[in-house]
């Protein structure tokens, strides 16, 4: 099987899109409503998970034959902890600042019920490479949703992208204000049920 | 009205299918039925046809809002009298003009928004025109402070119609009240203009009516409760118990006058449109969670005088009773009303940062309202259920 096949290309491909673990799957939620007030913590979030879920959809399909069924759920457990940690002290180390605002939330990757269910869906039934595919995968489509709600909560809830201020000042002082709301959890719910809206209305397997 | 009847029929064939404006049918059938009562006779089954569809209950519903209406709009421009201090020399009747022109440009984008919305919904998914929006329109300017920007006013507009109606498939389906959604958008998302002490009371001379005051502030009479002062009206007197009746102070614009809506209430009740019995349980709950929180209320103050501030009165009349929201079953009415009133009063009594509750104690029970329903028809069956293993 070549390293790009067909299959290959799939397993990276359907979690982008046709089964996006937050809009389709709706897994991750919690995370995608937390973050996404400002748009640094929100890719540092989306990267770390992608991380994580594609080494441990790896470690775990190197050892998949040898994981006895019964203890399987604490393995990954102890796999998926084990990587949640070292990004944690890599992100204390090198980012400091978006560590203090991620708070909690990181080390919270572990409960992430796409880590979970890419292990026990996923890792457990197929080769090192193709997980390794679809961890990616699975992590960037999470990672997309997150980055697109974050991208509108900042720039209508402060006015910047970035910590950049985007709307100049002249904007201000013709009437315009920051929507407060944007800023609350709600407005995460709300542009989520848009991107779920949108994305059901244009492949219409996903209609029920 | 022959004449306007035989130009419609003539201009009909346009719309229809084929037609060179077929594009717009939605619009003219939504004009032609709100002219004239349809004659369309229904194709299968058993029908029964009442004279009162829903486009005459929205008429009447928005007739009863006129004197609250007109009310606040002579009150606009006597609080920017009172504010400039020429409140001796205007006459009430430029007062009023003033607060007209003040008023319009807000029904205006208002009705504009809303309905561009439900004709292009109409129009996209092939149906008729839904007529919930004639009474949504001109309750969403009258529930916001007069100086709440247009801009702002189309935006929480849009995003009532679109996130809580059409998206739960338009008119009669919505779980929560349209024009309440849209103050509550923009009481989240902009809380500086529909709160504070800068908005209330109209500041711009327009057209060379009213008069411009700078730097001035008045807070809305709850504010002052909250803050445990004196009622102070535009003028920096306090406020008598006269004025809070015929609504002499500021506040948003259609809920300060309780004269001018015991009218539209009488409306409502004398044409059946409206349940008393909802009514009447929001003001029950309300005065008994007064006095529950007796001691907690600023004193010397009377306690019936709370009902007559804030948007009490309005919320009660006009937004509680609203048929599509609250609750259907008769029981359930009055649970619905007394969890308004008691909720209105304990979000004003117990949560600081809240002068006023009304809007979100009715948000509250219109999400709960099912729950109301079921439980008060689940009751009945089960009680039936009993008599009747009871006879056997």
């Amino acid at each position: 099987m070549g390293l790009f096949s067909k299959k290959n290309k799939e397993a990276f491909n359907t979690p982008l899109f046709k089964e996006n673990p937050v809009t389709v799957q709706v897994l991750g939620i919690c995370s995608a409503l937390a973050v996404t007030s400002k748009l640094e913590p929100a890719i540092v979030m989306g990267l770390s998970v992608t991380i994580i879920v594609a080494m441990a959809n790896v470690i775990i399909s190197l050892i998949r034959n040898t994981i006895p069924m019964r203890i399987r759920i604490i393995i990954q457990l102890v796999v998926v902890a084990a990587l949640v940690t070292l990004v944690s002290e890599v992100l204390k180390a090198f980012a400091y600042d978006v560590s203090v605002q991620l708070s909690v939330y990181i080390g919270l990757i572990i409960t992430n019920c796409i880590l979970m269910g890419r292990l026990e869906a996923f890792a457990m039934a197929n080769k090192p490479w193709p997980s390794f595919l679809d961890g990616v995968g699975n992590g960037l489509g999470y990672a997309m949703i997150l980055v697109i709600v974050a991208v509108f909560r900042e720039f209508f809830g402060t006015g910047a992208l970035l910590n950049i201020q985007i709307i100049p000042q002249s904007f201000y002082d013709a009437g315009y204000l920051n929507n407060g709301l944007m800023l609350m959890t709600p407005a995460a719910f709300i542009l989520i049920a848009c991107i779920v809206w949108y994305q059901r209305a244009k492949d219409k397997s996903l209609q029920e | 009205m022959k004449f306007l009847r035989n130009y419609l029929n003539k201009i009909k064939p346009n719309f229809e299918e084929g037609g060179k404006l077929h594009a717009f049918r939605s619009l003219f059938d939504g004009f032609e039925t709100f002219l004239f009562v349809p004659n369309d006779t229904s194709k299968s089954g058993v029908n029964i046809h009442d004279a009162i569809d829903s486009k005459r209950i929205m008429s009447l519903v928005v007739i009863s809002l006129l004197p609250a209406m007109l009310l606040g709009m002579y009150n606009i421009g006597l609080q920017n009298a009172l504010a400039a201090g020429t409140a001796e020399t205007t006459s009430w009747f430029s007062m009023f003009l003033y607060g007209l022109l003040v008023m319009l440009p807000k029904i205006a984008v208002s009705y504009i928004v809303g309905l561009g919305i439900e004709f292009t919904v109409a129009q996209w998914k092939n149906e008729e025109i839904h007529e919930g929006f004639l009474v949504s329109g001109i309750l969403i300017p009258m529930i916001v402070p007069v100086g709440c920007p247009l801009w702002i006013l189309a935006l929480a507009t849009a995003f009532a119609v679109i996130f809580a109606k059409e998206v739960f498939g338009g008119t009669g389906m919505n779980i929560v009240n349209v024009a309440l959604i849209a103050r509550a958008f923009i009481f989240f998302a902009y809380p500086s203009v529909i709160s504070g002490d800068t908005v209330w009371v109209a500041t711009e001379s327009i057209c060379g009516f009213g008069a411009t005051v700078d730097g001035y502030t008045c807070a809305t009479a709850l504010q002052y409760v909250a803050n445990g002062q004196e009622i102070m009206g535009a003028a920096g007197t306090a406020l008598s118990t006269t004025d809070m009746l015929f609504g002499f102070m500021p506040g948003s614009i259609g809920e300060t006058s309780v004269i001018a809506i015991a009218i539209g209430a009488a409306i409502l009740l004398y044409t059946g449109v409206a349940s008393w019995k909802t009514m009447l349980s929001v003001f029950v709950g309300g005065i008994v969670m007064l006095f529950v929180f007796a001691d907690k209320l600023p004193a010397g103050m009377p306690i019936w005088e709370h009902l007559l501030l804030g948007g009490f009165c309005f919320g009660a009349v006009f937004m509680a009773t609203d048929p599509v929201t609250s609750a259907r079953t008769e029981t359930g009415k009055y649970i619905y009303g007394f969890g308004i009133g008691a909720m209105t009063i304990i979000i004003r009594v117990l949560n600081p940062g809240y002068p006023e509750g009304m809007m979100l104690a009715i948000l509250l029970m219109n999400v709960v309202a099912p729950f109301i329903d079921y439980c008060v028809v689940q009751s009945n069956v089960n009680a039936r259920a009993k008599r009747l293993t009871k006879k056997n």
